[in-house]
């Protein structure tokens, strides 16, 4: 009988541990409301949005090959794209096309959005149904993907980009895709 | 007095029938086709909002991925080439009932196996209760002195 009298306090203390660990890990990122993308490493979907402004060039699946692509999608409705905004300015000619991608929006409202706070994109395509989102899986904006010279995505951001999220997770995936 | 308790009773049932987010302008026409995707939005997540599906859910996202489903239908998929649709988009999390796979199995068999082993326990518990109250044989004179209470009823006191 006595070898049992600790079971109580091993099975507190293992699952204490356990909801410790998870704990941890949501203040590392890993919330339950983290989807892990199902598409890393997959080629990018089928779409042909076009542009936001007309006349400017729009984008297309085709249009991926040959080049790094961060395709960023956003909205002038959405605020934590407010704050990623300023960031995305530093982004220009680092090695990749950074293409936005204006998600469910007026394109008045982003054109106005724009206007007051710059426009760091070197391409600007509008999905104002949502149909390319959901292609590619974004549930939330800002959402951005880096794209591979094969067309192939190869990391997602969910959230907006932080300095060092840029710093850590994106600009050395840039290098490696640049060689 | 019965009946106006009956009438309450019943407007109370009848109120809190669930209410859907599904849209009349979402529906299709064909009402076989619906029902299908009714039964298919149900077991779909809204991404935005976790343990709501799709067809409870009132988010934008949601809205998306119900016409979506329609769509798809329309087009000619089947029930489980539109869920493969999405799980090719967002992964087994879509899904509010995850897959019986591999990275699964501890979900799915660890709550018989935990049973299995609570079950164990209780059996083993059982058997060493009923061996451990079992009385210890008793010595001889323990014996002569049980013997001796029997056969005279005021030795005992007298002891």
């Amino acid at each position: 009988m006595r070898s049992y009298a600790f079971l109580p306090v091993v099975i507190f203390l293992v699952l204490a541990g356990f909801f410790g660990y998870r704990l941890l890990m949501i203040d590392k990122g890993d919330a339950p409301n983290f989807i892990p993308s199902a598409m890393i490493d997959k080629p990018a979907p089928d779409f042909d949005m076009p542009p936001l402004y007309d006349g400017k060039a729009g984008l297309k699946t085709a249009d991926l090959q040959g080049k790094v692509t961060l395709i960023n999608f956003f909205a002038s409705w959405c605020v934590p794209c407010r704050a990623e905004h300023q960031l995305l300015s530093g982004l220009t000619g680092k090695g990749f096309v950074l293409a936005g991608v204006n998600y469910k929006d007026k394109p008045e409202d982003a054109k106005a959005w724009l206007d007051r706070l710059g426009n760091p994109y070197d391409l600007l395509v509008a999905d104002r149904q949502g149909q390319t989102g959901i292609d590619f899986g974004v549930y939330g904006v800002p959402e951005s993907y880096l794209i591979d010279k094969q067309g192939r995505i190869r990391f997602k951001q969910t959230g907006p980009f932080t300095p060092e999220s840029i710093e850590k997770e994106l600009m050395p995936r840039v290098a490696e895709l640049n060689k | 007095m019965k009946k106006t308790a009956l009438i309450l009773a019943a407007g109370i049932a009848f109120s809190s029938l669930p209410s859907y987010a599904v849209q009349p302008d979402e529906m299709l026409p064909d009402q076989q086709m619906e029902a299908r995707a009714r039964v298919i939005s149900k077991d779909l997540r809204c991404l935005v909002c976790q343990n709501e599906s799709i067809d409870d859910s009132n988010a934008d996202l949601a809205r998306d991925l119900r016409l979506l489903v329609r769509k798809r239908l329309v087009a000619g998929d089947s029930d489980a080439q539109v869920k493969q649709y999405l799980v090719d988009r967002y992964g087994d999390y879509v899904l509010l009932n995850p897959p019986f796979k591999t990275s699964t199995l501890v979900l799915w068999l660890g709550p018989a196996a935990l049973f299995l082993v609570a079950l164990g326990a209780a059996w083993g518990f059982a058997r060493r209760r009923r061996v451990g109250v079992a009385m210890p044989a008793l010595n001889d004179e323990e014996k002569s002195r049980v013997a001796a209470l029997l056969s005279d009823g005021d030795e005992g006191k007298k002891a």
